[in-house]
This record gives structure tokens, sequence and C-alpha cells, in this order.
């Protein structure tokens, strides 16, 4: 049986549905993308000064995340497992991110103008944004995702690092006058609030198990 | 002329701790995060970054004449990916257990932004030889951070130094067992991020 049959027929108890929502309130919470394993810091920590542009990028990732998962699981199974070729997926998934964000772009000012704007260089940026490859890689190292399981979970870390850039967004819009010591301005102060919501997000793990 | 007049080699110097990558240019945090709770699979990992940005320093450099304005970004990306390629091959083939535990983080060295950034700012505009020398020192002022990094969070968290445990420490010593967590990480960088900075800038402050 291919591994897509195999992953969606509904073998388990929980059956398909439970799985899923399992596996979204998982890749969102517990297993946070940003809190947990450190992906997308760079334009966490660029962008999350304003809590406007934090939730436009943070859509847009969502979005992005989600359907690069899903380009990204056809294209591990039909094309490199087949062929034998996985040490080319690096090349690959970077290429299929490029083009989709791309396509995005065109889209969107084609269609949508005030929406492209309110993003301005945000959507071309998520390029090289690491939590959209990072969600590919580890997509294809956990076993038995099927190609729902893989979309819901690009899904999921899309909403947790959303979750985690406007709460991060509010906290500094509230510090913004504090006296903080000189070197820690900036970077540093952020990565602090971030260990401690990191500390929050951490105490759930192992509540769930997919 | 001395090295440290030469172009690459203050490229390279600059690049090593007063312009370094991760705290001055807070570049390439992720990875800084992610691999450094054990100081074997640190190494391995900073190994693999600074063969990437030396050499796709040197591959951009040297391309810089043929490669059109537009499509540059795209032409990098591919040169990076293909260096990465080679690192994750030839870490799966002699340290496997590592590659277990860091291998998406490896593929992750094609987004991460010090060589892009390097690539984009410094080796556009220079030869193959001062590009090489400034990839080097980007990528070894990111080891550097990371090494005291994993040192800190290793001995804290574990108890061990390279998984050797340190002398006697079942008796006396009590495993922080936060440093190996994700919270452990993000304090160690703020604290070594506030430590460089202040260094820095009072250096700066004291010349002029």
């Amino acid at each position: 049986m291919s591994p897509v049959l195999a992953a969606a027929a509904p073998q388990a108890n929980p059956g398909l549905p439970a799985q899923l929502l399992v596996i979204l309130l998982a890749a969102a919470l517990t297993d946070n993308i940003l809190l947990t394993r450190f992906l997308g810091m760079c334009s966490f920590l660029a962008i999350s000064r304003q809590m406007k542009t934090s939730v436009g990028l943070g859509v847009a990732v969502v979005f992005v995340t989600t359907c690069t998962a899903a380009l990204n699981y056809l294209i591990h199974v039909f094309i490199t497992v087949r062929l034998g070729i996985e040490y080319l997926e690096y090349i690959l998934f970077i290429v299929v991110i490029a083009a989709f964000v791309q396509l995005v772009e065109m889209i969107v000012e084609r269609f949508l103008p005030p929406l492209y704007f309110a993003l301005g260089i945000f959507l071309p940026l998520i390029t090289v944004n690491c939590a959209i490859l990072g969600v590919s890689l580890f997509m294809i190292t956990k076993e038995g995702y099927g190609f729902w399981q893989s979309t819901v979970f690009g899904l999921g870390s899309g909403l947790g690092w959303l979750l985690a850039i406007v709460l991060m967004a509010g906290i500094r819009s509230r510090i913004r006058e504090d006296k903080i010591p000189e070197g820690l301005r900036g970077a540093g102060i952020t990565l602090v609030i971030t260990g401690i919501i990191a500390l929050a997000f951490v105490g759930f793990s192992g509540m769930l198990t997919f | 002329m001395a090295f440290r007049d030469s172009v690459g080699g203050r490229a390279f110097l600059a690049n090593l701790w007063r312009e370094n990558p991760v705290f001055r240019q807070v570049l390439g945090i992720c990875s800084t995060l992610a691999v450094t709770n054990l100081l074997k699979n640190t190494l391995l990992m900073c190994a693999g970054l600074v063969f990437t940005t030396a050499l796709s320093s040197v591959t951009v450099s040297a391309l810089r004449e043929h490669t059109p304005r537009q499509v540059r970004m795209m032409v990098q990306v591919l040169i990076i990916a293909a260096y990465v390629i080679l690192v994750g091959i030839a870490m799966k083939a002699y340290f496997p257990e590592v590659h277990k535990v860091i291998g998406p983080y490896v593929g992750l060295i094609i987004t991460n932004c010090i060589i892009m950034g390097r690539c984009e700012a410094f080796a556009t505009k220079n030869s193959p030889w001062p590009s090489c020398l400034d990839g080097l020192g980007a990528g070894l002022g990111y080891s550097l951070i990371l090494i005291v990094i994993a040192v800190v969070r290793e001995t804290l968290g574990f108890g061990t130094l390279f998984g050797v445990p340190l002398p006697a420490a079942d008796r006396w010593w009590h495993q922080w067992t936060i440093m190996v967590m994700p919270p452990g990480a993000f304090f160690m960088l703020a604290l070594v991020a506030w430590f460089g900075n202040a260094t820095v800038r009072s250096r700066e402050g004291g010349k002029t």
C-alpha cells in the first residue's frame, strides 16, 4: 500500500478527524515551532515590535506553511522517495517555497491590492523564514504522517508561530517605555521574554502525544 | 601588507567579535538555540556552518560577474543548498546518531541568514579570497558564541562535558534540567548578547 493510503486508512480507533485535531493542537501549543523548536527567530525578533505588522506576517506565514507542507509532502512521497533522490530534498523544498511565495505575491497583488500593500515587504521575506522550511523538514521525519496529517501539521505550526509573535508584540508594546539595561535592549530583552513564555509552553509538553 | 590591514583580513577580524553575527547583527539565531544542549552536536553544527559560509562566499564571489542581478537571490540559495547537501551527506555517513538528532537543523543551514547575509553584503562586491576570509570569520564568530553557550548548558544541564561526567558529579551536582530545555537556551543567549553588547559598546565609547 502506498504511504498515503496507509496513513489515511482509519486503522486507529480515534479516527482521522480526532487525530487531526490532536496534531493541530500539539503543533500549535505543546510543540510550538518557535518556542520549543526555535524556528523563525530572525523575523520574530525583527518584526515583533509592532502589533499590526506582526499579525500581517503571522497570517501570511500560516497560509504559506500550510500550502507548502502539503506540496512538499507530495514531492517527498511521489518524487524523491520513489526515485531514491532524498538528498535533493533540501533544494527541491526551498525552490517550491520560493516559487510558492512568488505565486502568492502575484495573486495577492492582482486580486487583493489592499492586503498586498498592508503586507508589503513581509511577503517576500517569508521565503527566508526558517519556520517554513523547518515545517517541511520536520514533517518528513515523522512516522506515519499521511497527506492530511502533514497539511494539518503545517497549519498548526503556522498558527503556533502566529500566536507567539502576537503575544510578543503585545508585550513589547507595553515595555517600550521601561528602563532596560543598555546592552539588553532590543534582541536581549526579547529573548528573555521569549524564554519566560517558553517556560509556560514547555509546562504543557507531553500532555498531547501524536 | 599585514593581515589585519588587507580587505579580507579586516572583514575576518570584524566578524569574529566587533560585528559578530549572533549578538551584534542578531542573525542565525534558530540553530544557535536548537543545537547547543550538547557540545558534540554543537561542534559538528559549527563545522558544517563554517564550511558552508566560507565556500558559498567563494562561489558567489567567483560567479558575481556572471550572475544577473534579478536572479541573484535564487542563485545564492541554490549554491548554499548544494553545499548544505554535502554537509548533510557527510554527517549522515560519519555521525549517524548526531544526524538523527540535529538532521532537520542541518537542512536549515540553507535559511540561516548569516550565510545569505555575508553573500549579499560582501561576496557580491569582492573577489574570492577576501570573501572566503569574510565567510570564515562570520562562521567562526558564530561558532565562538555557540561553543560558549553549549559549554554552559551542557555542564549545568547534564553535569557532563563532551558526554564525560564532571568529576564525582553524582555526589554534589544537581542537574539544572531547565538549561537543556528551550527556555534555558533563550536565557543563555540573552545573557551572552548582553555581555557582548556591553563590552563592544564600552570599547567603542572609550575610543571616541
